[in-house]
């Protein structure tokens, strides 16, 4: 393998990393910040990429992503009005608006399962036509992908310390004490999941136009995937500031991708990745527990053979 | 008292679970009236009824007859964030009140409650939390970046109490604040409650299991009996009265001794 290989695998991971990282940033709003696992996330992600390449399709590559944001906005309403104003559990309101989705993004797409925007003008080809014989050429995705990561951090770093992200942040954290400061959780919770689900959707709507193509199957998993890089984030920068934090949630991001493109050239095959997305999230979350546990376990392991001793 | 009374409960009641076999009713024509600035101990034996007393004065649930109107407004109806504007309330738990992953700061950026949704905390209003911080006397004022989870029960009491009460609410709820908490930082609590209370001049019901300080705090003392109000004394009356006599009370009142081995042991 080549030096240039290896880089441009680097910087394809890259890419990758930084367009699911608003995926990530969006979990890292709903669920650590909101304590809610929003499981419509799927469906919004493909709500995203389907919403924005008709759009762009339909000549307007620019609109295709704030189209695709107010999309998610839509999606996380529906999803926090069943969870707060209908009395149904959080994780089943998210599953409902994801099965419900599936339809929806088909009836987005036109009745089929695939929109192609090989020949439709994208926010990446516009910038590969304008960066052309520029230094800038060669890195034309990465600014697109970085720049959105940027701009979703900043954001978050300016909104989270306002009274409404206070107030979010406290919904996640104690929703009596934000109750007795009053305001209402039924709010904040619907103001959380509605821009979680628009940072999703423009994740999904920059994927469709980086692949040149929106499917329906473009978000499935993703919110494994993103949960897991989520929580590998949190092992580097878990805690500190709320950029810090950020950052490591898109640090998380980029290292799965790489850690997949890297499993890939040692001839992983691609139906895997949900697997191992799956299998890391199982000790991300399941192994702190179970270090907990552990000194627990050899303890009576060890009493129960004195135990036998005595006896 | 010619002025209306900042709190009146009228004929309130209130059945659980009604018609399935766990239906229990608690209140059945509850009659308060709070005057202003009155300070009341409230105690009776487990189940009487004390706290959930609060819970309807708060809106946690709301009463299947009657009327609640605070300070002139009926709230019968107007859900519990709506009421936690005008009604401060500390519960036994010294973690329900604030935020564990939240700075002390963000904690009480919270409880001011100040400007729009969009409005961050100012320089003038961190300055001013860094003051009443002071007042407690703990030292909290330097570790405002600190996230509340690091604190003891005692000390986030006291940042609750001061949080609570950051606007001066109308109506103060103490729910047994200090029952959780060792008896030197109980005190310490107690003593910072007194002071808040007179300082702000506010209207203030605490339950309280220590039948002695129900006596020594306060200018008025409720006992509780399933879902009655068994006994209201104040004034001249609350004065001259003894532990003893509250017991032999009871008694009379709820035909039955008082069996709250937690009550007995701290007279």
């Amino acid at each position: 393998m080549t030096i240039s290989a290896i880089l441009s695998l680097g910087q394809t991971s890259l890419e990758l990393g930084l367009i699911e990282a608003l995926t990530v940033l969006a979990l890292f709003l709903s669920y650590s910040m909101l304590n809610v696992c929003d499981l419509s996330t799927d469906g919004c992600f493909t709500l995203g990429a389907a919403v924005g390449a008709v759009v762009a399709v339909a000549g307007h590559p620019y609109l295709s992503l704030p189209a695709a944001m107010l999309a998610g906005v839509v999606s996380g309403f529906v999803t926090a009005l069943l969870q707060t104003r209908m009395g149904i559990n959080s994780l089943l309101a998210g599953i409902i608006v994801n099965t419900a989705l599936f339809s929806i993004n088909i009836a987005v797409m036109g009745g089929a399962s695939l929109v192609n925007l090989n020949r439709a003008d994208t926010v990446f080809s516009i910038l590969n036509k304008l960066t052309k014989g520029t230094v800038w050429h060669d890195y034309y995705k990465l600014l697109i992908a970085g720049a959105a990561v940027v701009l979703v951090i900043v954001f978050l770093r300016f909104f989270l310390q306002t009274k409404l992200g206070l107030s979010i942040r406290a919904t996640g954290d104690n929703p009596d004490m934000v109750r007795s400061s009053s305001i209402n959780p039924a709010f904040t919770t619907m103001v959380g999941l509605c821009i979680s689900n628009s940072f999703t959707a423009l994740s999904g709507c920059l994927l469709a136009q980086y692949n040149k193509m929106a499917n329906i199957d473009i978000g499935s998993g993703i919110v494994t995937i993103a949960l897991a890089s989520l929580l590998m984030g949190g092992v580097f920068l878990g805690r500190g500031g709320i950029v810090k934090r950020a950052i490591g949630a898109v640090l998380g991001s980029v290292l799965f991708q790489l850690v997949y493109a890297i499993a890939l050239r040692f001839n992983m095959p691609t139906f895997m990745l949900k697997a191992v997305s799956a299998v890391i999230i199982i000790f991300a979350i399941g192994g702190p527990y179970m270090k907990k546990q552990l000194p627990l376990l050899v303890r009576r392991m060890n009493a129960m053979k004195g135990g036998r001793n005595h006896g | 008292m010619a002025e209306h009374p900042i709190l009146s409960l009228k004929g309130v009641c209130k059945t659980f679970n009604p018609g399935t076999v766990n239906a229990k009713q608690v209140f059945d024509g509850l009659d308060l009236e709070v005057n202003k600035g009155e300070f009341i101990t409230i105690i009776g034996a487990n189940g009487a009824g004390k706290s959930t007393l609060f819970n309807a004065i708060c809106g946690s649930f709301y009463v299947d007859k009657g009327r609640i109107e605070l300070d002139g407004r009926d709230i019968t109806y107007i859900p519990d964030h709506q009421r936690s504007r005008t009604i401060g309330r500390l519960f036994q738990d010294p973690m329900r009140g604030s935020a564990p992953g939240m700075t002390i700061e963000e904690n009480m950026a919270l409880a001011a409650g100040r400007g729009g949704w969009l409005s961050s905390v100012s320089r003038a209003d961190k300055e001013e939390f860094k003051q009443r911080l002071m007042l407690l006397d703990m030292g909290l004022e330097k570790r405002m970046k600190q996230p509340v989870g690091l604190l003891s029960g005692g000390q986030r009491q006291a940042l609750t109490l001061l949080m609570a009460t950051f606007n001066p609410p109308k109506l103060l709820l103490l729910d047994e604040h200090t029952a959780a908490l060792d008896p030197g930082t109980a005190e310490k609590v107690l003593n910072i409650t007194r002071q808040v209370v007179e300082e702000n001049n506010l209207t203030c019901m605490m339950i309280t299991h220590n039948m002695q300080s129900a006596l020594e705090l306060g200018t008025r003392t409720l006992m509780m009996h399933n879902g009655h109000i068994i006994l209201d004394v104040r004034g001249e009356e609350r004065a001259r009265m003894t532990v003893e006599d509250l017991l032999e009370r009871f008694r009379e009142n709820a035909g039955r001794a008082l069996d709250n081995d937690r009550m007995l042991l701290n007279t």
